[in-house]
């Protein structure tokens, strides 16, 4: 993975410092509150409900075991024992003291980790695809180019001041878009053209939130070594003209609506025209000198996984069996395969890791895949470099350490935001429905049949569980002082994007689980086959069956009003 | 009223002069872009330093004969106001506009540094902060990534 430099880290270290004194100056009142906020938060630091928050940079998602430790002891020192894996591949404290995190800071810094820009107007940590570098789809390795965007974009003095956040993820797979990047302020896909060169696809104002959009392909091709005059030229349209009188409009995905596309992209292209200079283009030697940092590690020369692995599924250990269907993912190299270990089980908020969990995640990535660790935006980890000869001895350690759970992918694997339990914005709880539904349908043999199936729950319309992109999703709204649920189906944030829509009027908290399991219910009565997923299903049907399931005959006509919405 | 110019705290030597207010006999005044536009020849044969003062909804192209201005002083209402950074950079970069860029309103010492980068050398920070420890904020985060307008190089040309 990316090792800092010199450069690197005394920006990092400098950063700490800078922060040390903004906290002192806030503290002695030179600052207001006010005045205060956008710096914090350009350090990851919220007010939350109860406490402030520090969400931690993981770039793209990627860890060494010895940033894990790290982070299972700042979980340890400042906060209650445990971290909150994000749905941006980052990892968040609840419970810091503002006096310390001058200190967090610091002990992030010595293991080149940072807090910069996870929140504020500003560029975000950068995401991707969690298999990169190792799924036999992929076209092209994304992290070096992420990497280079990371740098690019911190502490960039001109996008420092934004109209709103800005989120840009990168897939190296062009088949199968696992970073969703069709909702970001930019996506960016590796791709080849005609003339078999490789160089990117970009799309622009895709988004969640409270008025989703599927990104727009701006430029069908650009050579690598434009990406940053261009990322610049979209930026710097985006800072001029995007709404600063309603921050509830000043998405770039809005701008993007309201200029039009073509506008836009002819607003963009003038920019790039005129700002591209040579010094700005990326050179060979760049991209080669951080591609180096993230070559393949050295597997050794195995067999292929695929007999191991329809042995070890069909096997007599039924418990390792399904782990091995449902969370070991295809590599590219023989005899290796990449686990996602899963931190959903029943009794624990989707995405909370204790300490101890992450020192044994540590010591398993140690032992089993070279030392590395990624967070998925599903909330969960995965071990990228596993011999699959060594699965079965993996899986007993994940089992004794509660973290074998056989459920990615199914329907206990849900995304959820904070919800009203942590979050100032959120209108409901989202924890508490995770929580039950975990509960109630703990049972492999319901999961295996009901299938894929991605269940995302959002505690209020900034849609930070991604409710519109879940096959499933709800949302919490505040009717009257009291917590109701939206249920929507049909979003998919892949390839095939798509966003859900509302199945009917909103139900209220105890009812809203139920009504999960009618329409997962009515799903395996009306799929034409058990191969069938639940999206195909839902696509193919459409949403009449489901809202008989949930709302029967008689509510039918004014929950089908309610839907068409 | 003192100001920062160029890492250095100095009297100002410009004059403010709000819409309707008489101008100066000499001097070096700061007019409104609206002033500047409606009396234009008049005020570039009056004064051989004149300074426009541009609120950030406005682009360069909108400052006419930029290259006869002592100073651009661009405004923000807000500190969060962002537009002005990318304005400051398009006077520099594109418009190769070499006169004083001057931040002014609610101008604040953690804002100086990336100010700076983006082509700013003078700074009227908002009345009641200390000028003498925002001095300070030039001395943070020397280092870089980008190219900006005071180097055209990003990192993996000084590397």
């Amino acid at each position: 993975m990316y090792q800092y430099d010199d450069h690197d880290r005394r920006i990092i270290i400098e950063r700490a410092q800078q922060f040390r004194g903004q906290v002192a100056r806030r503290l002695s009142g030179e600052i207001t509150e006010e005045e205060f906020k956008p710096l914090r938060l350009q350090n990851g630091l919220y007010m939350q409900l109860h406490a402030y928050m520090l969400r931690v940079a993981i770039p793209y998602g990627l860890l060494s075991s010895t940033q894990v430790r790290r982070l299972a002891d700042i979980a340890r020192k400042y906060d209650r024992g445990y971290a909150h894996l994000t749905t941006r591949q980052n990892i968040q404290y609840n419970w810091p003291k503002l006096g310390d995190v001058p200190s967090i800071l610091d002990d992030l810094a010595d293991v080149e980790m940072h807090a910069v820009q996870t929140s504020g107007n500003c560029v975000r940590n950068i995401t991707s695809d969690p298999f990169a570098g190792i799924a036999p789809d992929e076209l092209e390795d994304p992290r070096p180019y992420c990497e280079i965007m990371r740098q690019w974009s911190t502490f960039h003095p001109e996008f420092a001041n934004l109209p709103r956040k800005f989120k840009i993820a990168v897939t190296g797979t062009p088949g199968e878009d696992r970073a969703a990047v069709r909702f970001h302020d930019i996506g960016i896909r590796i791709v080849e053209n005609a003339a078999k060169e490789r160089g990117f696809e970009v799309l622009v104002g895709g988004g969640m939130g409270r008025t989703p959009h599927i990104g727009a392909v701006i430029r069908e091709f650009l050579p690598k070594r434009h990406l940053l005059s261009y990322m610049e030229s979209i930026l710097r349209v985006y800072n001029l003209h995007g709404r600063r009188d309603n921050k509830f409009k000043a998405r770039i995905k809005i701008l993007v609506v309201a200029l039009g596309v073509e506008e836009f992209r002819r607003r963009v292209e003038e920019d790039w025209e005129a700002t591209k200079t040579p010094e700005l283009e990326l050179p060979d030697a760049e991209v080669a000198r951080v591609t180096k940092f993230f070559a393949p590690p050295a597997y050794e020369k195995l067999p292929a996984s695929a007999d191991q692995l329809t042995a070890l599924s069909l096997g007599r250990d039924r418990e390792l069996g399904n782990w091995i269907k449902n969370n070991v993912v295809g590599h590219k190299v023989p005899g290796y395969s990449a686990v996602v270990i899963s931190v959903k089980m029943p009794g624990v908020p989707p995405g909370d890791v204790s300490d101890t969990q992450l020192d044994a995640i540590a010591g398993v990535a140690d032992r089993y895949s070279f030392g590395h660790v990624v967070v998925t935006h599903t909330q969960n980890l995965v071990l990228p470099d596993v011999k699959t000869s060594d699965l079965a001895k993996l899986h007993a350690e994940l089992v004794e350490l509660d973290l074998g759970k056989a459920n990615v992918g199914k329907l206990t694997d849900v995304i959820t935001c904070p919800g009203l339990d942590y979050c100032d914005l959120a209108n409901a709880r989202s924890i508490p429905l995770s929580l039950e539904i975990a509960e109630r349908f703990d049972r492999i043999d319901y999961l295996n049949d009901v299938g894929d199936v991605s269940i995302k729950i959002s505690g209020c319309i900034n849609a930070c569980g991604h409710h519109h992109v879940g096959n499933i999703g709800i949302l919490g709204i505040d009717k009257r002082g009291e917590e109701f649920y939206q249920l929507m189906l049909g979003g998919s944030p892949g390839n095939d994007a798509s966003i859900g829509k509302i199945l009917g009027a909103a139900l209220p908290q105890d009812a809203i689980v139920d009504a999960v399991e009618k329409v997962l219910d009515r799903y395996l009565v009306v799929r034409e086959s058990a191969d069938e997923r639940f999206l195909d299903t839902v696509r193919r049907v459409g949403f009449e069956p489901f809202r008989q399931a949930v709302y029967g005959d008689a509510l039918f006509g004014a929950a089908a009003e309610k839907g068409a919405e | 009223m003192q100001i920062i110019r160029k890492r250095e705290i100095t009297e100002d030597d410009f004059v403010h002069v709000p819409d309707g207010a008489p101008l100066p006999e000499g001097g070096k005044p700061i007019v409104t872009l609206a002033r500047y536009t409606a009396e234009r020849d008049a005020l570039l044969a009056r004064y051989s330093a004149l300074g426009v003062r541009v609120p950030p909804d406005k682009l360069p192209s909108d400052i006419p004969d930029l290259a006869r201005l002592a100073l651009v002083a661009l405004e923000f209402p807000k500190f969060t106001e962002g537009r002005p950074y990318s304005i400051a950079r398009q006077l520099r970069d594109r418009h190769g506009f070499e006169g004083e860029l001057r931040a002014v309103g609610w101008v604040l010492r953690d804002q100086l540094r990336y100010m700076e980068r983006c082509g700013f050398d003078a700074f009227e920070l908002k009345p009641g902060k200390p000028l003498e420890s925002a001095l300070e904020a030039f001395g943070e985060l020397q280092l870089t990534y980008q190219a900006a307008a005071d180097d055209p190089r990003p990192i993996y040309r000084r590397r």
